[in-house]
């Protein structure tokens, strides 16, 4: 009697062996020293280059791989090349923990350029912090983090969502309606809002989340008109905000009427959902492409000479900083050793596209100028508003009265 | 040798390979893809039991998977925070520890609750829908409306699940650190044996009267109704041991990767394994099992090879061979071996599964 079933097992045979001889070769990768070994230095670059984040993380990819070419142009760090070593996430947090992995074990990569949403670092820390390798995180973020092994050069929430709150404050805005994506960072962002609209005379008219990529907004537009707020707190991520401003537009409102402050839409996302929905609404980063400045104007020529018609954003400034912080501590260093690279960039200042930023050697997060922005018709954000200087980073808020009992 | 002996002999020979070969040869962190390969592929082998023998679609499997896993993650959780709320619930604003969490201290419980939480809940679904007669296209939407739906609950909930993130950041997994090589080859091993003992059981399983049971209904089920069998019945066992194996594989996964999360249960990642069955070749058990540990390899060197367009790979394998094998790799084999056999002694070729309904 055949047993058909059996014989399969043949094949399964075949693929261990595959792996064998496809690893054979990490052996001897690995023996080699990686990391600053020969004459080039691995640096990996881990974002999402497919699935729902791609839009976004290729513009912080396309950055930083711009960053690394302008420091090899000048000979490099420590008289060495950077390599980068380039992996996709592709928008699945746990492919963000396992690609990690496989940069520090089998790349000996120097250092980490990657992630963009809170998931994707939250499934990195863990890998960075018991393999002691470091990571720099280029994205704004709800806070309520400082990992030893992670340098955050977005802003934390005291360096956009406190000087957002203050600008709306400013402008008497006394009743805010909370829209957000459900997910970590609109929800943390607004347990922050809603303690300081406590202790700042504000009310929450209304508080809603829905999931990412949602596209019916009818609903939530109604009970918006209907709540009759001073101003709207949008966290919303991603394609919603399309569909969100088409709505909002389409019931009747516009930045005159009923002004929305948004944290997660700049000069890429506003090309996506079309100036027009968004004209004059508020945005709250720490750079601009409008941002005045002779590193910006290099950067911005420099980035549309790469690539054309391209625009500059918050994270790719961020992500570009983070790169050319990195090179510097290690020039300070004089290796690329993770210890000595985080001693060594305690207290490293750059002028950078946004200005000055500067490494807080505490908490690993940077310096940063806080910006408020009004969309224009032609689809740049011009600065209204700005803190005028680089704001100490406090992720706990710990400065803050108003926010003890928060984290 | 006759087949029998053949077929333990090539089983061993396998076992040989991921037992002894595989952890020689391999550095610790290819071992460990390896092991969320061999998660994966016990999460199939329930697919195959379920699609292949049993002909039910099941496009929520990831469901299962992960029950398993945040059944898992939550015991590692409670036991890393050692009786404070564990980090995730202090950022989310949860002042007390939920009362759904309190048992998941126990890691008895939480163990037990990997296998039986996915089997109650298959078994009660099982009972609703195959009484109802509900099958085909009805029960693979019916099962892909759970996965997402099961998203949106986890999502919605972050001071309970952890939301997006899911779980992750483990300190301790049994008293080991769950980053370490050590233990990155402890679970390898762990997995790959419960892939062993899965495998040749279910394959026990199929062998058996209850085997030719399943494989008759879904090749009749009408049919088996009139010969006096409940199809109802046969069905709800098998969707539930298939659910079971899910859940395992999800709890595996935990250590493994060291992650939990809503990501890895969605209507994509639970197509994908239905599609990694397609592609190993479903009518066979070890099909299955190849078909998962390929993909997921293929998808691992595809993407370091290719950062940029990897996905376009991927999607071409899973057409050509569709197209060109649509019983997998392992029809392919049997197809060639068909062949040359006819070229030996022609005889009328036997009908092949393809011809039947799914």
């Amino acid at each position: 009697m055949r047993k058909p079933f059996l014989r399969p097992l043949a094949a399964v045979l075949l693929l261990p062996v595959a792996m064998l001889t496809g690893c054979g070769g990490d052996s001897k990768d690995g023996s080699s020293g990686g990391g600053a070994g020969g004459n080039t230095v691995k640096v990996g670059i881990l974002h999402s280059l497919s699935g729902t984040m791609s839009i976004s993380e290729v513009t912080v990819k396309n950055s930083e791989l711009m960053a690394i070419d302008e420091i090899n142009a000048k000979g490099g760090v420590l008289g060495k090349k950077i390599q980068p070593v380039v992996e996709d996430g592709a928008s699945d947090w746990p492919t963000f923990a396992q690609k990690a992995q496989k940069l520090i074990k089998k790349d000996k990569v120097a250092t980490v350029f990657g992630g963009w949403t809170s998931a994707s670092r939250k499934a990195m820390l863990p890998v960075f912090e018991r393999n002691k390798a470091l990571l720099w995180y280029p994205v704004q973020y709800e806070g309520l983090e400082s990992s030893p092994y992670i340098f955050y050069t977005g802003a934390t929430t005291n360096q956009q969502i406190v000087p957002a709150l203050d600008y709306l404050k400013e402008k008497g805005k006394k009743r805010i309606y909370l829209v957000g994506s459900d997910y970590v960072f609109p929800r943390t962002a607004n347990k922050i809002i809603k303690a300081y609209a406590k202790a700042n005379g504000m009310t929450i008219v209304g508080e809603e989340y829905t999931p990412l990529g949602h596209t019916e907004y009818s609903t939530l537009v109604n009970k918006i008109g209907t709540a009759k707020p001073d101003a709207v707190f949008n966290t919303l991520n991603g394609d919603s905000n399309v569909a969100f401003f088409k709505q909002f537009k389409s019931a009747g409102f516009d930045a005159a009427k009923l002004p929305v402050m948004s944290v997660s839409i700049a000069e890429e996302e506003v090309k996506g959902i079309g100036v027009a929905n968004v004209q004059g609404q508020l945005v709250a980063w720490n750079y601009y492409e409008t941002t005045p400045g002779a590193v910006n104007d290099a950067f911005v020529k420099a980035f549309q000479a790469k690539y054309k018609g391209a625009v500059t954003s918050d994270p790719m400034e961020a992500g570009y900083n983070a790169v050319h912080l990195w090179a510097a501590a290690v020039q300070k260093a004089g290796t690329t050793d993770v210890a000595a690279v985080k001693k060594a960039a305690a207290g490293i200042s750059l002028d950078t596209p946004e200005g000055k930023v500067t490494i807080d050697g505490e908490n690993q997060h940077v310096y940063k100028t806080a910006r408020i922005g009004v969309i224009q018709p032609d689809g740049l954000i011009k600065e209204v508003w700005s803190s005028g200087k680089p704001i100490k980073p406090d992720p706990y808020l710990k400065t803050y009265p108003w926010a003890t009992g928060l984290s | 040798m006759s087949a029998r002996l053949r077929g333990y002999a090539l089983f061993a020979g396998v076992a040989a390979l991921f037992l002894v070969v595989a952890p020689l040869a391999l550095p610790a962190f290819r071992l460990d893809e390896l092991a969320k390969y061999l998660c994966f592929a016990i999460a199939a082998l329930g697919i195959g039991l379920a699609w292949g023998q049993g002909g039910m679609l099941t496009l929520g499997q990831g469901v299962f998977f992960g029950l398993g896993g945040y059944a898992m993650g939550m015991y590692l959780k409670l036991h890393d925070a050692g009786g404070d709320l564990p980090d995730f619930m202090v950022w989310s604003g949860v002042d007390k520890l939920p009362a759904l969490w309190k048992p998941f201290g126990n890691p008895v419980f939480a163990l037990a609750a990997v296998v039986v939480v996915p089997v109650v809940i298959a078994t009660l679904l099982g009972v609703l829908v195959f009484r109802q007669r509900v099958r085909g296209a009805y029960f693979a939407i019916l099962t892909q409306a759970l996965a997402a739906a099961f998203v949106i609950l986890l999502v919605g909930q972050q001071g309970l699940t952890g939301g997006t993130n899911g779980l992750t950041n483990f300190y301790d997994f049994f008293g080991q650190d769950p980053e370490a090589d050590s233990t990155q080859r402890t679970t390898y091993f762990v997995t790959a044996i419960v892939l062993g003992v899965l495998y040749l059981l279910a394959r026990q399983l199929v062998k058996s009267r209850f085997g030719r049971l399943l494989v008759a209904v879904r090749d009749g089920e009408d049919r088996v109704r009139f010969l006096g069998y409940n199809p109802a019945t046969v069905k709800t066992i098998t969707f539930a041991i298939s659910a079971g194996m899910a859940g395992i594989a999800g709890a595996l996964f935990v250590p493994v990767v060291g992650i939990i999360s809503p990501s890895l249960l969605d209507v994509v990642p639970s197509l994908e394994l239905v599609v990694a069955v397609a592609i190993g070749g479903r009518y066979t058990l070890a099909g299955a099992v190849l078909g998962a540990v390929a993909m997921n390899y293929a998808k691992t060197s595809f993407s370091e090879q290719w950062a940029d367009g990897w996905l376009y790979l991927e999607g071409a394998l899973f057409i050509g061979v569709m197209t060109l094998a649509p019983r997998g790799a392992v029809g392919v084999y049997e197809q060639v071996r068909d062949a040359i056999a006819r070229r030996r002694k022609p005889v009328p070729a036997p009908p092949t599964a393809s011809e039947v309904p799914a």
